[in-house]
């Protein structure tokens, strides 16, 4: 009877529930010193082979977590201030998992973060970091500045290097201090200040354009234009790319979005308008 | 593939350090500055690890000069900077996640009067060198150092030197590291020098 019983007991059937009790039982009982700071890890011996065992698509096909990896984010700075686009489709694999996702994320009403890589680690840490900058602000009482706003992400993200992170992010904002700004943070724990970033498996794409009609003296709708054509044109070549472009614009007021483009619709648009893809019939 | 160099000169050490950043196959900064100032008469140049290289040069500097600081500005020498660096890499070595960097300090002995170059890589090895250089740019400008440099040479002959292995470098490297920054250090302190 017990052994029937066991076929249907969720604890034997859940490797991954079952990997976790049983590495709870050998490390998690060890006394901990409080008082000691401590980093909050998983429960698991080695952090790293466990994410690998269950996310790497590439050593081990049958692996039950596929991490969201297709991406297409950009964002520059220009005279009148940033222009940032995002693509919004979510692949797990060869899947499209969503074709609706939003990839910039509103850290606060001045301070922008793109998504790229691991959709989760991006979400949770940019939020995160908008508390930190929210503490920052009634602490000095003063509004943080986009250096040390992404320096804060990258150090923490530096904290878990190895562990199996992933993110290509872009953070932006308009300070009097700093003017327009963006730094590119990724999940090795690189820190790059710059005036144009794309980042992704699209990234290619996106510079390939982007290089070649950029210039410092854009006007806006010049630079949201040119923002919104990068993408698409990754999310025509790029196939975990696609679904809807998300245009953002940020000046000393600070950010305003600008839409939401469908590339099924845009892409028609933009090509009897430019009279471009002529690889394309129709 | 970053291109780290130094060189020791009569009365001064230059750094060049190439300005490219890049990932996957993507360049994504073409004015990148791999130098931190440590003190007055200090400068660590680094390669290695993205994320390690930055995050290990400024604990150094944070540390180079804190000891400043506390010791009523006394300037730590270029021969215990070094040692100081060393010390830090093979602690880090015996760790569960070293830091992967390798660096050059360039400085200028105050009290002998006397220009340093010291090469440390990541495992700790140490070597008080005329030149050095970190990476594949090492493959391509030690023999032809070795063949040109003189030891009492000056300033100018120093740059011609220079320019003549970042020359080597842009015909024979496969990847454009987009130029360098040379930054030269003497008994005046530590200033840029425009190529």
């Amino acid at each position: 009877m017990n052994t029937i019983a066991s076929q249907f007991n969720n604890n034997n059937r859940n490797h991954v529930h079952h990997e976790i009790n049983e590495s709870n039982g050998g490390y998690g009982g060890v006394d901990k010193l409080e008082l000691t700071p401590t980093m909050t890890l998983p429960p698991i011996s080695q952090p790293t082979d466990f994410l690998r065992a269950h996310t790497d698509d590439a050593t081990n096909p049958d692996c039950k977590i596929k991490i969201a990896h297709g991406t297409t984010t950009l964002a520059f700075r220009y005279k009148k201030g940033i222009v940032i686009a995002v693509d919004s489709r979510a692949s797990q694999g060869n899947w499209t998992a969503s074709q609706t996702v939003h990839k910039v994320i509103r850290i606060n009403p001045m301070l922008l973060g793109t998504m790229a890589g691991g959709a989760a680690d991006c979400q949770y840490w940019e939020t995160w970091l908008g508390t930190q900058c929210r503490l920052h602000e009634l602490r000095e009482k003063e509004r943080i500045s986009v250096a040390a706003a992404s320096k804060i992400l990258s150090n923490l993200i530096y904290e878990y290097k190895g562990m199996g992170l992933s993110m290509g992010t872009m953070i932006c904002g308009f300070t009097k201090k700093e003017g327009p700004t963006v730094y590119y943070v990724d999940s090795d724990g690189t820190r790059l200040k710059g005036d144009l970033f794309c980042v992704g498996s699209g990234q290619t794409f996106a510079y390939g354009v982007l290089d070649s009609e950029y210039k410092w003296d854009l006007t806006e709708e010049e630079a949201l234009y040119l923002g919104k054509r990068s993408i698409l044109a990754a999310a025509h070549r790029d196939a975990y790319s696609g679904g809807t472009v998300n245009l953002y614009h940020i000046t000393e007021e600070g950010w305003t979005y600008h839409g939401n483009y469908d590339v099924g619709d845009l892409f028609w648009e933009v090509k009897s308008q430019e009279k471009s893809f002529n690889n394309v019939d129709g | 593939m970053d291109v780290v160099l130094g060189i020791r000169l009569k009365d001064c050490t230059l750094i060049a350090t190439s300005k490219s950043v890049t990932r996957g196959i993507s360049v994504l900064k073409e004015d990148d500055d791999k130098t931190r100032i440590l003190n007055e008469h200090n400068l660590i140049a680094f390669t290695g690890e993205a994320g390690d290289t930055v995050q290990f040069a400024e604990y150094i500097q944070a540390n180079i000069q804190l000891y400043s600081m506390r010791e009523n500005d006394i300037e730590l020498s270029p021969k215990a900077t070094a040692s100081f660096v060393r010390n830090q890499l093979a602690t880090s070595l015996r760790t569960r996640k070293p830091y992967q960097v390798n660096v050059l300090i360039g400085g200028f002995d105050t009290k002998t009067g006397k220009p340093t170059l010291n090469y440390i890589d990541y495992i700790g090895t140490q070597a008080i060198l005329p030149y050095a250089a970190h990476g594949y740019a090492a493959f391509y400008c030690m023999s032809l150092l070795d063949k040109h440099y003189r030891p009492e040479m000056e300033l100018n002959d120093g740059l011609k030197l220079l320019e003549m292995s970042i020359k080597e470098l842009q015909t024979r490297m496969p990847m454009d590291f987009k130029g360098v920054i040379v930054k030269v250090i003497d008994k005046e302190g530590i200033r840029k020098i425009d190529v």
